[in-house]
Formats: C-alpha cells, sequence, structure tokens
C-alpha cells in the first residue's frame, strides 16, 4: 500500500475533527473533536516515517501522544471548573469575549 | 555734575521709588511712607531738571550706548538727547508731577494705604517713563516709552478698578491710542528702511545734508504723526480723552493735561526737521489742529460735568498747538504746550478741590463756591484767565503767538477757526466760572477750602502762570510774536467778548442759555451727542467688528467644528458597527480562522 490512503484517511480524520469543533455545542465534544485532529496529525507523522524510513516522525507522534494527554487534562479541568461557576458547558453561553 | 549725569539722575530716581514700591510689598501697602518716596524721588529729579535747565550749554548734550548688536554695528542705540526742548519739557514735566503727586496726599485722603501706594507706584513709573520720553534720543526708545505712558494713563485711568464706567474708559483709552500708536510704530520702522537708523540726531544730519531718501516720506512722517493723533487726542481720535476724566482728578491733570497728552506735540516738536521736508504732512496737521479745536471747543460748550469741560478744553488747546506745528511756528506750539501745561494743571487741580468739597461733578449742583472756598476760587480764576488768553497772564502770550504763527503761516481758514475758538474758550469757560463758583444757588452741604498739601501746589501753579507772564509782559516779549500788530488786539477782544456774554448768560442771566440753545439748536443736539462720532465708533465696531467675529465664529462652529464631529460621528458608527462581528463565542473565531486559512490555501494553489 502506499502512502496515499494513509493521507486521505489522516485528512478525513482532520476534516471530521475540525467540523466537530466548529460544530459541537458541548464543550467535552470540542475537545473530542481536537483530539481527533491531533491524531490525524498523528497518524500523517506516522505515515510519512514509515514511508521515508526516518525515525523523526515516530519520535514526533511520541510527543504529540504525551503532550495530547497534558492537554486533554488541562482541558477537561477547565471545562469542569467553567462548569462549576457558570452551571453549563454549552459553548453559546461562553460568550464573554462579546464586544 | 554735567548735564547728561543730572539729566540721568532725573530719569533714574523715580524708577528706583518705582521698583522699590514694585518689589517690597510692605512699602507699598504703607500707604503715605510710599507716598512720600515717591514724591521725594520725583522732587530730586524737579531739583536736578531745574539745576539742568540753568545750565544747560547752548549746544545739545547726547549720550549714548550701543544696543541690539548686529552685524557692522549696533542695530539701535539707547541714549539720553537734552537740548532746550527737552530741558523745558523736562522741567515741566518734573514740576506737575511732583506738584500733582503732593497735591494727591490731600485728596485720596480716604484711599486705603494699599491703594494709595499702588497709586503712588504708578505715579513713580509714569514720571520715570515721561521723563524717558522726553530725554529719548531715538525713535525706538522714545516708542517704547511712549508705550509705557500709555500703559500708566491706562492703569490710573483704570485706578477705581471696580468702578465699571473707569474700567471701561481705561481700556477705551488704551485702545483707542494704540490704533494711531500701530501708524507710528510703522512709520518709524519704515523710516529705519529708508535712512538705517532711528537716531534722532543722524536723522536730522541726513535732513540738512538733504541726503534722506524722500520718496514714500510723506507717507512715513503721516504714519508718525498718526502716533501723536492717538495720543494727543486730535481729530479724529480725540474720543478717548473726556472718557478718561473717569480717573482721579490729579491724575487728569498730570496725563491728561499736562504731560501725556502733550507728548504727540512734543514728538512732533522733537523731529520737526523731518517733518520740515513734508509740506503736505504739516499743513494736514495744521488743518486737523484748527479744525480739533474748534470741534472740542463746540463740543465743551454743553458740558455739565466740570472735568468734562476741562477735557474738552485740553482737547481744543492741543489743536491750538498742533495748529501751530502745522504753521511752521514750531517754538509757539511749544510754548503753548508749556504755558497750557502749567495752567491746565492748576484748572485741573483747582476743579478737584471743588470736587473734593461738594462731592460731585455736576456744575448744576455747585454755585457761590467763592464763599466757601475762597483761595479755590481764586487760583481758578487765575488759570481761567490764563486759558481765555488774557493779558498779562501766560495763556495771552502764547496763545498770541500761536494764532500769530498761524497767519503767518498761511493758513488763513485755520486761523478763523482757532479764532472764533478763543471766543468759545473765554465762554465755556467762564461759563463754569460763573456757574460754580458765584452764580445765584449756594452749593448744597458745607463746602471748605482745601488743605494746605492741596492748596500748596495751586498757589505755585498759578504764582508761575501769573509770574511768568507778568514777567513776559515785563521783558516786552522776548518770546513775542512776529505776526501782525493786530492779532493780540483781535485775540483778546474775542477773548473779552466771549466773558462777557458769558456774564450776560450765566450771571446776570440778560441772555437766556435755552434761547441759545434753541437758535443754535442742530449744533446743540449735535454736540450733546458728541457729534455722534462715539456712536460712529460704536457702530463700526458693532457692525464690523462684531459682525466679523460672527462670521468667524459660524465658521469655527459649523465648518471647523462640523468637520471634527462628521469624522468623530463616522468613527462611532464604523465602530458600533464592526463591534457586532465580535460574538464573544470561540467557535465564530475559529470558523474564521479555519476560513482564512483555506483561503490562503487556495490562494497560494491558484496564484
Amino acid at each position: 500500500m502506499g502512502l496515499q490512503p494513509y493521507l486521505i484517511l489522516a485528512a478525513c480524520l482532520f476534516t471530521i475533527g475540525l467540523f466537530g469543533v466548529l460544530t459541537r455545542r458541548n464543550a467535552i465534544g470540542i475537545l473530542l473533536g481536537i483530539e481527533l485532529m491531533l491524531n490525524a496529525v498523528n497518524v500523517n507523522l506516522v505515515a510519512f516515517a514509515r514511508f521515508t524510513g526516518e525515525t523523526a516522525g515516530l519520535i514526533f507522534a511520541l510527543f504529540t501522544i504525551s503532550i495530547t494527554v497534558a492537554e486533554v487534562a488541562l482541558g477537561l479541568a477547565i471545562v469542569i471548573l467553567i462548569f462549576r461557576v457558570r452551571r453549563t458547558v454549552e459553548a453559546d453561553n461562553l460568550d464573554l469575549l462579546k464586544g | 555734575m554735567n548735564a547728561g549725569t543730572l539729566a540721568l539722575a532725573a530719569l533714574g530716581l523715580p524708577f528706583c521709588s518705582f521698583v522699590l514700591l514694585a518689589v517690597v510689598p510692605p512699602l507699598r501697602r504703607a500707604g503715605r511712607v510710599a507716598g512720600a518716596l515717591s514724591i521725594a524721588a520725583i522732587g530730586g529729579s524737579l531739583l536736578a531738571s531745574l539745576v539742568l535747565g540753568r545750565t544747560l550749554p547752548r549746544e545739545s548734550v547726547e549720550l549714548t550706548w550701543p544696543w541690539l548688536p548686529a552685524e557692522g554695528g549696533p542695530m539701535a542705540t539707547v541714549g539720553i538727547l537734552v537740548d532746550h526742548l527737552a530741558a523745558s519739557m523736562l522741567v515741566l514735566v518734573a514740576l506737575v508731577s511732583f506738584l500733582v503727586q503732593l497735591y494727591s496726599l490731600g485728596y485720596l485722603e480716604h484711599e486705603t494705604p494699599p491703594a494709595l501706594g499702588r497709586y503712588y507706584a504708578y505715579h513713580s513709573l509714569f514720571a520715570f517713563s515721561m521723563l524717558g520720553l522726553v530725554l529719548a534720543s531715538n525713535f525706538l526708545q522714545m516708542f517704547i516709552f511712549w508705550e509705557l505712558v500709555g500703559l500708566c494713563s491706562y492703569l490710573l485711568i483704570g485706578f477705581w478698578y471696580t468702578k465699571p464706567e473707569a474700567a471701561r474708559a481705561a481700556v477705551k483709552a488704551f485702545w483707542v491710542t494704540k490704533a494711531g500708536d500701530l501708524g507710528f510704530i510703522i512709520g518709524i520702522v519704515l523710516l529705519w528702511g529708508q535712512a538705517g537708523t532711528f537716531q534722532f540726531s543722524g536723522l536730522f544730519q541726513m535732513a540738512a545734508d538733504r541726503t534722506l531718501p524722500t520718496a514714500g516720506l510723506a507717507l512715513i512722517m503721516f504714519l508718525i504723526y498718526l502716533g501723536a493723533v492717538g495720543k494727543s487726542a486730535q481729530f479724529p481720535l480725540h474720543v478717548w480723552l473726556p472718557d478718561a476724566m473717569e480717573g482721579p482728578t490729579p491724575v487728569s491733570a498730570l496725563i491728561h493735561a499736562a504731560t501725556m497728552v502733550a507728548a504727540g506735540v512734543y514728538l512732533v516738536s522733537r523731529v520737526y526737521p523731518l517733518f520740515l521736508l513734508t509740506p503736505d504732512v504739516l499743513a494736514l496737521i495744521g488743518w486737523v489742529g484748527a479744525f480739533t479745536a474748534l470741534l472740542a471747543a463746540t463740543l465743551g460748550l454743553v458740558q455739565a460735568d466740570i472735568k468734562r469741560v476741562l477735557a474738552y478744553s485740553t482737547v481744543s488747546q492741543l489743536g491750538f498747538m498742533m495748529a501751530a506745528l502745522g504753521a511752521g511756528a514750531a517754538a509757539a506750539g511749544f510754548f503753548h504746550l508749556l504755558t497750557h501745561g502749567l495752567f491746565k494743571a492748576l484748572l485741573f487741580l483747582g476743579a478737584g478741590a471743588v470736587i473734593h468739597a461738594v462731592g460731585t461733578n455736576d456744575i448744576w449742583k455747585m454755585g457761590r463756591l467763592y464763599r466757601a472756598m475762597p483761595q479755590t476760587a481764586i487760583v481758578f480764576l487765575v488759570g481761567t484767565l490764563a486759558l481765555a488768553g488774557i493779558w498779562p497772564f501766560a495763556g495771552f502770550f502764547s496763545k498770541d503767538a500761536v494764532l500769530a504763527g498761524v497767519w503767518e503761516g498761511g493758513l488763513t481758514t485755520p486761523f478763523l477757526m482757532l479764532a472764533l475758538t478763543v471766543f468759545l474758550t473765554a465762554f465755556y469757560m467762564f461759563r463754569v466760572v460763573f456757574v460754580v463758583f458765584f452764580g445765584n444757588r449756594p452749593a448744597e452741604g458745607h463746602p471748605h477750602d482745601v488743605p494746605l498739601v492741596m492748596s500748596g501746589p495751586l498757589w505755585i501753579l498759578a504764582i508761575l502762570t501769573l509770574g511768568w507772564g507778568i514777567s513776559l509782559a515785563a521783558s516786552g516779549g522776548e518770546e513775542k510774536a512776529h505776526g501782525p500788530e493786530w492779532i493780540p488786539w483781535l485775540a483778546s477782544g474775542l477773548a473779552v467778548a466771549g466773558i462777557v456774554f458769558a456774564w450776560l448768560t450765566y450771571q446776570k442771566r440778560a441772555v437766556s442759555a435755552d434761547a441759545l440753545a434753541r437758535t443754535f439748536r442742530p449744533l446743540y443736539v449735535a454736540a450733546l451727542s458728541k457729534f455722534w462720532l462715539d456712536d460712529l465708533y460704536g457702530g463700526i465696531y458693532r457692525g464690523l467688528l462684531l459682525g466679523f467675529s460672527r462670521l468667524v465664529g459660524w465658521v469655527d462652529r459649523y465648518l471647523v467644528d462640523g468637520l471634527v464631529n462628521l469624522a468623530s460621528a463616522w468613527t462611532l458608527r464604523w465602530g458600533d458597527g464592526l463591534r457586532r462581528i465580535q460574538t464573544g463565542r470561540a467557535q465564530d473565531y475559529l470558523y474564521g480562522v479555519a476560513f482564512g486559512l483555506l483561503l490562503v490555501i487556495v490562494w497560494s494553489y491558484w496564484r
């Protein structure tokens, strides 16, 4: 199998993730979308590492996974705090930046 | 001591007094102490001027120091120029200043000490400025002192600044004289452009050598004459002087009768060699002077305020001086300046004594004051006779000289105007005398003669007026006019006729004043409204200046401000519109980012 199916898979994953981020109303859903986008990147990195035979991509993927864990932990913590204060995690209601 | 040192001493003493009073507030607030200091200083100046007048050498003395350094020598100098003219004027100014300051101690006895100290500080400044004007050796320095005396005049007219009329009169005097001074400074600068020097001696030398460029000289001299028109209250800028009477009476005596208003005449006398080069301007000076004399005399006829009568007579007499200068009789004009300075100061101080005693300026509220105030009555009569030009008072000789000079100068119509003015002068002055000191109704209240500090100066001036005249008569008239024999007889006859007419009208009541007013009704009405000149200036001010100001105000309010307001309104509206795309929801921003990224990608692909 060539490189292309992996890239298409990654692109699909990325787009699905972006769609989730943009359309989900729930903050948890948005976080899930972000996870999908990050994993699409991971797929890309691993596919290129495999294709070119260089290990740098694999190491990048490992880094990404570990940072993603931290990010999810932080993101969920923020979501919980927001829930405690605002009693909701609906993204449409969180508009304090409104001009 | 030589002449230069004496002149500097005379100039420096009032200046020191002024600086002391200005920078040491406790001294100024001490009131009478401040007055004593100022009087001592001007007394010293008087002594120095008298010694200077006695010891003056034949030729003039000039001291100069360089000023305004520039390439190729200083651009201007400061210095003093003492000659016969300056020395005579110096004595007059110092004498009248001294006597007036002395008199003020009595006249302003009810003022608070700080106000009195302020009054004397102004007086010291005035004495310094006036002496500096007299001694100035160049145009630039003269202009500076010229403005300084204008400032002092403003300050002293507005001495009772809480009185709205006084404050307004001060501003009016300042602005009207400034109108003339504008011409003066332009003339000075133009003359400097032509001749390259401000120095009087240099300019006279050039005039004598005929090296002064004559192109445009008439305009320059006319502009310089404008300064004199403002300061010496010549038509049409005479309107400020009667209003200046709002100041304290001693101030009117000193500044608005004897010294400052004569500065214009002094200026023309000072630079007479230059005016001689422009006969047209001289003729204009003569005509305007004679017209001013006649106009002011008619105005003086109808005034009920004793000080205003004197003010118009001052304007009238200044017209006499100017007419003499214009006719080429510079000596006669200056002679009249000196005698007029004495007897007009006397008259004003006498009027001040009356006002002090009666508490009003209105002559119809006075009467029979010769019983209550015999001393004042006598000195006032001396001044009036001198002003009317009765032999052997000093005014007779100077007025005679002026008339002869104008006749000899060939200005026949101005001569006739002046002759008529002689009659009117005698009439309106004796109108005041008969109404105030004689008449049949006694004044209200209990008038009394003035204390010695006030009567002393009055007597000194009266004796000088009479004594000078008698000495002139005894010497057979060293400064006798060279005109025809009949002129003194004509002048005396007219003056006596005026006196008799006034006696008939206001003492015997043989001629009804009301009937006179009816006969000359148009003139009477016109004089009562000051020939509508004040209204005209008021109208010009309102119509032109205020109209222009309104236009400028409209442009500022609606065009300039409108543009600014438009810009700010647009900014607000756009800001408000742009504000609405900031929803505050993170997802909307992400949409933007994603869409933008897509655009960049598409753009980079298709490029």
